[in-house]
């Protein structure tokens, strides 16, 4: 069974061959495929019209779908690997190990934001960005750029929200759903992404292999939800135009419905609650 | 989206074709015939914003409405020529796809900021 632990508690040998999987992934040109996939979604996703994986209900499951489908990636290139989560409230500066050379890799330079250490530093000829919004080939980063990221109290006042979402099932509705993923409120999800900057602030941020400990920490505040609102669940229901209901398939697997998601040990378990 | 094909057959031939490096004279949106409770909801009481036409940190950024439903917000803007996708969100904020988490209340600060991050870097296509 997958165990995803917190990344600050990762093993030197862990992180080794974590990072040795995203660099095969990238090489065989299976990475690239998920970045892509990522960019159709947040450029197709509106809030008047369709909208699956970002502004949505859906966000939280279309998220979960997606790091499963990643994760089994990596497991298919060492069996040993699980995805990390990045507890941002607590690992809060560029001086977390998770930017160390021997992990991720440290801020941008500052003449062009561009990673000069790490795995994943374009001079290692290893992580070439190649699906891309502009010409730059190389990972760009500026942690903490803009102020500060969310606090264990902001967490916690969203966390305490009732209600998963609500109409108009948006960028603008109440409820815990929107709350964390940023367009509404204290912005907790978009924060982080602006806070790293370079790719992770654009819509394709999985350039950057921190987007997948983003997210794994943004699913487990899903389920740490779910522990404290066992009453409340996944809405929509039935029946809303252009929104993922509750028995409703996700693209791009149209297999997937998000009620098939919501307990997340038939996948994967963490290493605290 | 029902609404903006009634739109798209009001404007049909306003300002869609309009050529990129070309100067465009400010369009107001169009106003749609029909304000159904479908279009009441998707409209957010706001109006597309004015073309703008400028020179921001030696780039020459341009935005203009489409009359259409354009990658979904029924307008376009450019950098240097290079279509940058944005989109509008329920609030009348706007995002692109170089400053996508962070919304700006305009399209011409869209593409301001997105002029900041690209440090001079051209957009590539992105359809």
């Amino acid at each position: 069974m997958t165990v995803r632990k917190n990344q600050a508690n990762l093993t030197p040998d862990e992180k080794r061959r974590l990072v040795a999987a995203f660099v095969e992934l990238k090489s065989s040109g299976r990475y690239d495929a998920f970045v892509r996939t990522h960019n159709a979604f947040i450029m197709g996703d509106t809030d008047t019209g369709e909208r699956t994986g970002h502004r949505s209900p859906s966000f939280l499951p279309w998220h979960r779908r997606f790091l499963i489908e990643f994760e089994q990636a990596l497991q298919s290139v060492d069996p040993s690997v699980a995805l990390p989560y990045w507890d941002w409230t607590s690992d809060r500066s560029a001086r977390s190990s998770l930017w160390a050379p021997d992990f991720l890799g440290g801020t941008g330079r500052s003449l062009d934001a561009r990673v000069t250490d790490g795995p994943f530093a374009a001079a290692t000829g290893n992580w070439t960005i190649s699906v891309r919004v502009d010409a730059r080939t190389y990972l760009r980063r500026s942690l903490g750029a803009t102020g500060e990221l969310p606090s264990r109290a902001e967490v916690d006042s969203v966390l305490a929200m009732d209600t998963y979402d609500m109409p108009p099932w948006n960028s603008a509705s109440d409820g815990f759903r929107n709350h964390l993923e940023g367009w509404r409120g204290v912005n907790l999800h978009n924060r982080v992404h602006v806070w790293v900057g370079g790719q992770m602030a654009t819509g394709v941020s999985p350039n950057d292999p921190v987007f997948w400990l983003h997210h794994a920490y943004v699913d487990k505040l899903w389920a740490q939800w779910q522990r404290r609102h066992p009453a409340s669940g996944y809405l929509p229901l039935s029946g809303t135009r252009d929104v993922i209901d509750l028995h409703e398939t996700m693209k791009p697997w149209n297999d997937v419905r998000p009620a098939d998601l919501l307990d997340h040990t038939a996948y994967y378990t963490f290493d605290t609650d | 989206m029902p609404a903006l094909t009634r739109r798209r057959a009001l404007t049909a031939g306003a300002a869609v074709a309009a050529t990129v490096g070309l100067h465009t004279r400010a369009v107001a949106a169009p106003h749609a015939a029909s304000t159904s409770a479908h279009e009441q909801e998707h409209a957010h009481g706001h109006d597309l914003p004015e073309a703008f036409d400028e020179v921001f940190r030696g780039r020459r950024i341009q935005g203009r409405p489409t009359g259409g439903h354009h990658h979904g917000t029924g307008y376009a803007v450019f950098v240097d020529g290079a279509e940058l996708h944005v989109m509008r969100n329920a609030d009348g904020s706007w995002i692109s796809v170089v400053g996508h988490y962070a919304p700006v209340p305009s399209p011409r600060d869209a593409a301001r900021a997105a002029v900041e991050e690209l440090q001079g870097a051209s957009l590539v296509p992105f359809d």
